[in-house]
């Protein structure tokens, strides 16, 4: 289950800063180790910015999830944006409609214990992930 | 807008990060060093982030960057301080920083650099 919940807007890159600064503050309040922490941490900068720059901006939602034996971070980015054609193109390294590196998504995967996306063209996408303290 | 200060150092230039940089605030310090390495025609640039607690793709490019547009200017970078969780993350992320060397403090950097600049003047 859900304790605790709350909502940031991507508007700016100073929003993303500040996204990065709540999801700190909330994975250190659930017990993650520094290491864990810093990998939830730059997943949700990486997904700020595919937000802010691919989306044309949105929000995020913040949850601190609770079970029995475990505990973690549920992040939710969503826009309204273009959409994604290709989910399985732009999961991969080294894809880029910008000028990024490519390591957004992949990346953001890979420093996640749960990852879901689901986009569609001309409506937006929603990427959720979840990393489960250890 | 917010810079980063960039401080002469004898002949090279250190800079210590110790906010947390939106994009357009590391885009500003690429430039500011490379000017700066042009005007103070430093040998090397010591980027000390031992107070940054991530280093995402676009960070990291940015200090990939930064490497090597001094490299074309003849000098040196680097990056001191890392966090180990900073570079666990790093590496999973899928940035292994190449073309950037570092030293564990600025101490260790300093002597790398004065070793590279001695080398490369002999």
């Amino acid at each position: 289950m859900s304790e605790h919940s709350e909502a940031l807007p991507i508007r700016s890159q100073e929003d993303v800063v500040l996204v990065r600064q709540a999801v700190r503050r909330l994975a250190a309040q659930t017990g993650m180790n520094l290491v864990d922490q810093t990998k939830i941490v730059t997943a949700a900068s990486e997904l700020a910015r595919n937000t802010l720059i691919y989306g044309k901006g949105g929000t995020v939602g913040l949850e601190i999830l609770k079970e029995d034996r475990r505990s973690g971070v549920r992040l939710t980015f969503e826009d309204h944006g273009p959409g994604i054609p290709n989910i399985q193109e732009a999961l991969k390294d080294g894809f880029t409609s910008g000028n990024g590196l490519g390591l957004g998504l992949g990346g953001a995967k890979r420093l996640s214990s749960e990852f879901d996306i689901v986009s569609e063209v001309g409506q937006g996408t929603k990427v959720t992930i979840v990393r489960w303290n250890r | 807008m917010d810079r980063i200060p960039v401080l002469k150092m004898g002949q090279f230039l250190l800079v210590t990060i110790q906010v947390d940089m939106h994009d357009q605030l590391a885009l500003a310090l690429q430039d500011d060093l490379t000017a700066q390495i042009v005007r103070h025609r430093a040998r090397g640039v010591l980027i000390d982030i031992s107070a940054v607690d991530m280093v995402d793709s676009f960070m990291g490019r940015m200090l990939g960057n930064i490497a090597g547009m001094a490299r074309i200017l003849d000098a040196e970078t680097v990056v001191v301080g890392m966090q180990p969780s900073v570079a666990i993350t790093l590496v999973e992320l899928g940035l292994a920083l190449p073309g950037v060397r570092t030293a564990l403090n600025v101490e260790k950097g300093v002597h790398l650099l004065t070793e590279a600049v001695r080398e490369s003047s002999s």
